[in-house]
């Protein structure tokens, strides 16, 4: 757990972060979402206190981040940024053994865990390893800063807009991974980005910053549904709302009772996927298959529309 | 058959026909400071020498004029550079009369023509031939050897720089040291200084502008200007501190020198090195202290290899200009290779001029081939380029 309390960044007269308060479950997604200069890439680094406040306090598990040296501190807790800022002198492998060696590893166990988080990664360790960074592409060169920052097992990752520098397909392939490594592990993340759709898509949780205040804390659900602002309002894109209340929800809490033809949908697929097929092939409803290919149901425009609608 | 011309060839030609059809080959000279006679290739080499050197060096000029494959090239090249310096050596015996020991014969525009002529065509083709870091090591060492072995041969013996250099052996070679100790000591001083004062400026930005501004100054100030202004300072302090004097320190002699050149050398280390760590990557250095390494750590871990090889180049612009801004040390008493050219200068002496310049240039050269070899190793064992 991460009490952020009465915390407040001061750069002269300017607090860029304003006496901010928050709470963050263990074992969630938080993402912080901000216009450039709100604030959101402070309050992260002051978290790992790469920036110390001026004035409020941390508490990272009920332990002030005061309490040990700053650089100790960073080696518990995992970071990676944007442009994945990987050593280009230091090979994959060395990259990601880095904070093991600070802690003082010995090689062999390094080696593993080096192993280990490659293949996690779907990165062959005997062909990437010895590999310096500029020999990879710009989403294999992200993988590997995913996997330097997990190297020592952290309980937390701080990740400041991680997924900036990729192509739209690559990022949704890497955001999955993300996911999946969040439920393996049950690392509590934190990460900042300027995109809604990736905060909504991503987060447990959603704080939005605006000025170096947050403006609002809360699940997808209840930001979309009643932003605190105009300014939220305005962050999540009046026009996509609707979708991207739809994205946070599967098809199989949307399945009525009945048939229908044509291509059918997989019961994992969200309902804004389900209801642009529809759309877009010009049907009032389509059949839902589980997982083993059988048909469950039906899903139809007319209910995904209801639950398109802002909740009540 | 088509007959095409080598677009660099056409120049080597041009320059190498004016060196050996034109210029004197060789200079002959009753003493060593009266006026000389030219000699061209055919007055100054025995038959049948001197019209073989003439069919070669026009084989050679061919070779270079017409386009040709890259080993017919290098070896052609090295066949006329082999066949000059040579042919030189033969050329200073032949002219020399028996038992004569005032007579000098040295070489003349014509022979440093073609030199440069062919030099030239052996440099393309070993820029052609793209040659590894280590592959130019190797060749200069071949060269070194080669001109170690015409010097050890006697075969050079009866050139006027030579006789220069046997009435004066004993020195050369402890001034031969003075000169190197005086380069790199000053290097070293430079860099042990330089360094830490590079990484205090990247670090602590109020100081960078003002550091770099008086180091520029100082370069600005011609050497001879500033060997007197250190006249004082060094004096006062000979005279003043206990011990000073013992270890050598005086307003006159190698001391100024040496901090001459330190100061000189200030420069280039301590601006590549700000340049250097100024170049390693915003995102690299953000996620070295994101991930706990502490300032030191970071520094050596991460700062100082990615800017390895720009502090490098500082220090390759350092040697090669101390072991050329070496011989003015001469002038205050300081020794090198400076001795034989001011006093060369003085005599009116050419010869000795060049046994003092000719080591300097050669030295200067071999260092500057080293240190970029050595610059290109660690730049590409270190790969700097990111791509995203």
């Amino acid at each position: 757990m991460i009490e952020i309390e009465h915390i407040t960044k001061r750069y002269g007269e300017t607090a860029v972060v304003d006496d901010v308060s928050m709470v963050i479950e263990p074992r969630t997604l938080t993402a912080i979402v901000g216009t450039s200069g709100s604030g959101k890439t402070t309050l992260l680094r002051m978290i790992n206190r790469l920036v110390e406040p001026s004035s409020g306090a941390i508490r990272i598990d009920g332990v002030d981040n005061r309490s040990v040296p700053g650089p100790q501190l960073r080696r518990s807790i995992g970071y990676a940024i944007q442009g994945n800022g990987l050593f280009p002198h230091r090979t994959v492998a060395q990259n990601i053994g880095t904070v093991p060696v600070l802690l003082g590893w010995d090689t062999a166990r390094i080696k593993a865990r080096v192993d280990e988080l490659l293949s996690l990664l779907q990165l062959d360790p005997a062909a990437f390893g010895p590999r310096y960074p500029h020999e990879l592409s710009g989403g294999q060169q992200q993988r590997v800063g995913v996997a330097r920052a997990l190297a020592a097992g952290p309980n937390v990752l701080l990740m400041d807009e991680p997924f900036g520098a990729l192509d739209p397909i690559i990022r949704t392939k890497a955001q999955e991974d993300l996911r999946a490594i969040q439920k393996r592990f049950g690392t509590t993340i934190i990460l900042v980005t300027h995109d809604m759709e990736e905060a909504v898509h991503l987060g447990d949780r959603i704080a939005v910053m605006d000025a170096g205040k947050l403006v609002q804390y809360a699940t997808p659900e209840e930001i979309l549904a009643n932003p605190a602002s105009d300014f939220v309002e305005t962050l999540i894109g009046a026009s996509d709302r609707p979708f991207r209340l739809l994205s946070l929800g599967e098809v199989r809490d949307a399945v009525e009772p009945g048939g229908a033809e044509g291509a059918a949908i997989d019961v994992d697929a969200t309902q804004r996927d389900a209801l642009a097929e529809l759309l877009w092939s010009g049907r009032g409803a389509m059949p839902v298959t589980s997982g083993d290919g059988k048909v469950i149901g039906r899903v139809t425009v007319e209910g995904l529309v209801k639950r398109a609608a802002r909740p009540t | 058959m088509d007959i095409r011309f080598d677009k660099l060839g056409v120049v080597i030609a041009a320059i190498a026909a004016y060196g050996a059809y034109v210029a004197p080959f060789a200079i002959f000279r009753a003493n060593r400071i009266v006026p000389g006679e030219p000699r061209s290739i055919l007055e100054a080499l025995p038959q049948p020498l001197g019209p073989l050197l003439l069919v070669a060096l026009v084989a050679a000029g061919l070779v270079a004029l017409l386009k040709t494959p890259l080993p017919v090239r290098l070896l052609a090249s090295i066949a006329a550079l082999a066949s000059l310096v040579l042919l030189i050596g033969i050329a200073a015996t032949y002219l020399t009369p028996e038992g004569n020991t005032f007579a000098r014969v040295s070489p003349a525009s014509g022979f440093w023509v073609s030199i440069f002529a062919f030099t030239l065509l052996l440099a393309d083709g070993l820029t052609r031939l793209q040659l590894s870091p280590l592959g130019r090591i190797v060749a200069l060492a071949l060269a070194a050897a080669a001109i170690s072995w015409l010097l050890a041969s006697g075969r050079w013996d009866s050139l006027s720089i030579l006789k220069e250099y046997f009435n004066r052996s004993d020195v050369f070679w402890s001034e031969a040291q003075r000169h190197v100790t005086l380069a790199l000591g000053s290097l070293a001083g430079a860099v042990i200084v330089g360094l830490p004062l590079g990484i205090l400026c990247h670090r602590v930005e109020a100081l960078r502008a003002g550091v770099l501004n008086v180091l520029n100054i100082i370069q600005t100030i011609p050497s001879i200007a500033l060997f007197g202004i250190l006249i004082a300072p060094l004096g006062w302090i000979a005279a003043n501190v206990p011990g000073a004097a013992a270890i050598g320190i005086r307003g006159i002699g190698v001391a100024p020198a040496f901090v001459a050149l330190f100061l000189y050398s200030l420069l280039p280390v301590v601006a590549n090195t700000v340049v250097g760590l100024g170049g390693v990557p915003r995102a690299a250095n953000d996620a070295a202290r994101g991930m706990g390494m502490t300032g030191w750590q970071r520094l050596w871990r991460v700062e100082f290899p990615l800017a390895f090889p720009v502090i490098l180049t500082g220090i390759r612009i350092v040697l090669v200009q101390n072991i050329g801004l070496a011989t003015i040390a001469a002038l205050i008493g300081g020794g090198g290779f400076g001795v034989f050219v001011f006093q060369g200068i003085g005599q009116m002496a050419m010869d000795l001029v060049l046994l003092g310049a000719v080591p300097t240039v050669a030295m200067a050269f071999a260092a500057a081939i080293i240190l970029d070899a050595v610059v290109e190793i660690a730049a590409t064992r270190r790969p700097v380029t990111v791509t995203a």
